[in-house]
């Protein structure tokens, strides 16, 4: 499904990604793992094509297409899904019509005719009890406000309702107290299917508890530096990531 | 100076219109000139004001041949076509309390409280254009609301120009009189697109504990041009819920003179303005504390595209009086191409020691960060522009108390902020 070959990054001229290899599979749960500054999040932010990352080698590939000859929002239309680290407050737009647009987008790049309101309006109600958010949030501006926790239940949500090919979950558990971490861990895992991958990518080994990876890999300085399985974030777990940076370098 | 002076009329006023138009003249005739030095003038040219006015004569024509598409937002409507009344294009019905008389049909008891209430608000010697105003006053609205009555339904005062293949002047002229604790909500509402420049000048004078929803929207477009003036007064416990919109156009300026003569007065203030091509729009607000207890909440924002420029110039003055005042203003500009202009102000003139007072201005362009993301969720770059430039006013849309105009404005909003795009109805669908 998505094929990273030598993949080198800068942002701001700096050199952050130097030299990525990663294939994931359908229905694979992949987990990228790293000591802060090592560039995970820079992985999520250039396969999404933010601006102000800049590929410099290497080549992606989606679904057997170029994914980085392709427009953010190209790329949406295709099924990667980037759930955020930090999302973005959008005061004025309401959740509801912004989901909506969303959901309309995808499905008129796929040929489809946009949801009726009412269809859309049950599967958003739905979409929120899944993640346990509150109805009164579709009404409000998107992110406005929101705690760290409703932030990360509202990525979710989209999650739910784009029914992406490819998840890519930036440090999702982040500023997530248990009870919020396994709402988000079961919607994650009611998505999981044989067509479907993940890339988590996350600092502690706790949200792997929730959520099992098939695979596990170790970013250092811009490269994966060991790869594994579920085992690996244990060992990380215990042992910290001085051992495996130091052993590399 | 421009000649826009229209002839005295010896005939057909009443006299205390005459003596008004005689002093009007006087102090036209003796103001300077702005230019570009004038600090009030400073961003705002009158160039456009430099070619031959022609007085505005009456129209006879139907609601389609003036294209006037302003609906009807509230109970009672008036309309005036190019300064004119329209009677078969109004709506009207008799209001408990209320009275709404033009100038040239007043009643004589009426007439007085003109004559001694009219021009006491604004102040000509700061004000050039009221003083052309009166010069050529012939006609205006009086409103007067009986103490202790309540209007649920706004009042809509509509003021249309019409197009002419030469530019013509339109007086424009209110006074409102809340009597004490009376409350209601009133509209002024302009539109056109032709070669008429309007001034116009309002005047709105509310007694003690009166509550007045005050609607100003100047959707006149193109070749427009609008030089106007609401003045405020607020008595003691009085209360001002204002909205103005701009639409940019050839020449658009206000001047809105809040003054707080009665302690415990509050206002609140919100305002829109939006311009692209080479449209300008300017709003000079200036808030007058000069009694203790009195709070101003004003906010404005503008969209600015194209190689439009607008002016916002915010000032707020506490008298040394005017202790326990709290006054907020807050300015906020999007501009969304590179040749647009924004030339804001915030003035705070404090002299008293004991004020809450707060002020900001900011000038941005599209939050990057904030397309990137709605990008990534499949929305493309255009709908992502149009739904971001929406939401940044929605919140002052959504704010106002009458549902129609809400519902009027999100409509219209939707059309003004696709209508660049060709796929003008895919990009309004999620505009609400």
């Amino acid at each position: 499904m998505l094929k990273i070959k030598e993949l080198h990054a800068n942002v701001d001229n700096k050199p952050i990604l130097k030299g990525i290899d990663l294939e994931i599979k359908a229905g694979e749960v992949h987990a990228i793992m790293g000591p802060n500054g090592s560039g995970k999040s820079t992985l999520g932010h250039v396969l999404s094509g933010r601006p102000g990352y800049e590929v410099t080698a290497g080549s992606v590939e989606f679904l057997g297409k170029d994914l980085l000859a392709m427009d953010t929002e190209e790329r949406a239309h295709l099924g990667l899904f980037l759930a955020f680290q930090y999302p973005v407050e959008i005061p004025g737009v309401s959740n509801m019509e912004f989901l909506k647009a969303a959901v309309d987008a995808v499905r008129e790049s796929r040929e489809l005719d946009a949801l009726d309101t009412v269809t859309f309006m049950k599967q958003a109600r739905e979409a929120c009890s899944a993640v346990d958010l509150d109805q009164a949030f579709l009404k409000r501006g998107v992110n406005e406000g929101f705690s760290g926790g409703e932030k990360k239940r509202n990525e979710l949500l989209q999650m739910i309702l784009l029914q992406p090919t490819l998840c890519v979950m930036d440090e999702t558990d982040s500023g997530l107290d248990i009870d919020a971490l396994q709402v988000v861990a079961k919607g994650v895992n009611d998505l999981r299917n044989s067509e479907r991958s993940f890339l988590l990518v996350t600092h502690y080994q706790r949200l792997l508890n929730f959520i099992e990876p098939d695979h596990v890999h170790v970013l250092s300085a811009g490269r994966i530096v060991r790869s594994g399985d579920k085992s690996l974030a244990l060992e990380l777990e215990d042992k910290g990531y001085g051992w495996l940076v130091d052993e590399v370098a | 100076m421009p000649e826009l002076l229209t002839p005295l009329k010896e005939q057909g006023s009443p006299g205390w219109l005459r003596e008004r138009q005689q002093a009007g003249q006087k102090a036209w005739q003796a103001s300077p000139w702005p230019t570009r030095k004038t600090e009030a003038w400073k961003y705002t040219s009158l160039h456009a004001l430099d070619q031959d006015f022609s007085a505005a004569t009456q129209s006879q024509a139907n609601r389609e041949q003036l294209k006037l598409d302003v609906p009807q937002l509230g109970g009672n409507m008036l309309v005036f076509v190019d300064g004119f009344f329209r009677d078969d294009l109004s709506n009207w019905s008799e209001t408990t309390g209320l009275e709404v008389a033009r100038f040239s049909a007043a009643s004589d008891e009426q007439a007085e409280v003109i004559r001694s209430r009219l021009g006491s608000v604004v102040d000509q010697g700061s004000h050039l254009f009221s003083s052309l105003n009166d010069a050529n006053l012939d006609e205006g609205v009086f409103v007067r609301l009986a103490a202790n009555q309540r209007v649920e339904e706004p009042i809509q005062l509509v003021w249309h120009s019409t197009s002419k293949d030469q530019a013509f002047a339109v007086n424009q002229r209110l006074l409102l009189l809340l009597e004490p604790n009376s409350e209601m909500s009133l509209m002024e509402h302009f539109s056109g697109q032709g070669l008429a420049f309007t001034n116009g000048i309002s005047e709105l004078i509310l007694e003690e504990g009166a509550r007045l929803t005050h609607y100003r929207l100047q959707m006149e477009r193109e070749d427009a041009m609008h030089i106007g003036g609401v003045h405020v007064q607020l008595g003691r416990n009085s209360v001002l819920d204002g909205f103005h919109l701009a639409l940019g156009s050839a020449l658009k300026r206000l001047d809105l003179v809040i003054n707080h003569r009665g302690e415990g007065a509050e206002c609140r203030l919100n305002g829109i303005y939006l311009l692209r091509n080479q449209e300008h729009a300017d709003y000079h607000t200036c808030i007058e504390h000069a009694v203790p207890h009195c709070s101003t909440d004003e906010n404005f924002r503008g969209i600015v595209g194209g190689k439009a420029r607008a002016v916002f110039n915010g000032r707020i003055h506490i008298h040394p009086q005017a202790q326990k005042t709290r006054a907020e203003l807050n300015n906020r500009n999007l501009l969304t191409s590179t040749g647009a202009e924004v030339n804001t102000k915030p003035e705070l003139e404090i002299y008293a020691d004991d004020v809450q007072c707060a002020h900001g201005a900011t000038v941005a362009q599209l939050d990057e960060g904030m397309l990137h993301y709605l990008r990534t969720r499949g929305i493309g770059a255009d709908e992502a522009q149009v739904l971001l430039s929406y939401g940044f006013i929605n919140t002052l849309v959504d704010a106002l108390a009458l549902a129609e105009l809400r519902d009027y404005l999100k409509t219209f909003l939707a059309e003004y902020f696709s209508a660049e795009y060709e796929d003008k109805a895919r990009l309004m669908r999620h505009l609400k």
